[in-house]
């Protein structure tokens, strides 16, 4: 794709954080739609907001500081914004699927 | 080297496609409105690793912004919807 020769020692990590990422966010995807109930189904799509992502952006920091030959870390935004977002959006939905199948 | 990466960068962009169509299965058959809100949770994730495993791709630094902008605009429609199943309201006076 490009003409900038990486070295082995970033090219096949960041080659083994992106397959196991993709894999682990294809796992999550399977169990949200194979899981019974909405409850169990709630847990899957987190394998990839979590370790899915973690893996892609630890490579894509690999491939980006090897290729501008700097430090290139602003890929720690996305992990920072999505660690503090993802629970609050999971409490709410969790409280909001709890008050619907069980009204006072 | 190159090729090794770019395959591995192929590879997971098809596996993040294939988990954002599953999603999208999930998206309209829900039998319930919390599991589509769910499914649309982890569709904004799956478009987020797209661009970032698109931007490896193509050594770009371009398709990081867009990816922050998913994930931003993405946590604000999902919070927004799970907030209005929870209470009827979005923002409560």
């Amino acid at each position: 794709m490009s003409e900038i020769a990486l070295s082995p020692w970033v090219a096949v990590p960041a080659a083994g954080l992106l397959i196991s990422g993709g894999l682990l966010t294809l796992i999550g995807a399977l169990g949200l739609l194979r899981l019974k109930t909405f409850y169990a189904r709630m847990h899957a799509p987190t394998l990839g907001a979590t370790l899915g992502t973690g893996c892609v952006l630890i490579a894509s920091m690999l491939v980006s500081s090897a290729v501008t030959h700097r430090l290139v870390i602003h890929e720690l935004l996305i992990a920072a914004f999505l660690t503090m977002t993802a629970p609050v959006t999971a409490i709410l939905l969790m409280r909001a699927a709890r008050s619907r199948s069980h009204p006072q | 080297m190159n090729q090794l990466l770019d395959l591995a960068a192929g590879f997971a962009a098809l596996c993040f496609m294939v988990a954002m169509s599953l999603a999208l299965v999930r998206l309209f058959r829900g039998p319930r409105a919390q599991d589509r809100v769910l499914a649309f949770d982890a569709l904004y994730v799956g478009g987020m690793l797209t661009l970032l495993t698109l931007g490896i791709r193509a050594r770009s630094v371009v398709y990081f912004d867009m990816a922050l902008l998913i994930g931003l605009f993405g946590f604000v429609g999902s919070t927004a919807l799970a907030k209005f199943l929870l209470r009827g309201e979005v923002i409560e006076p």
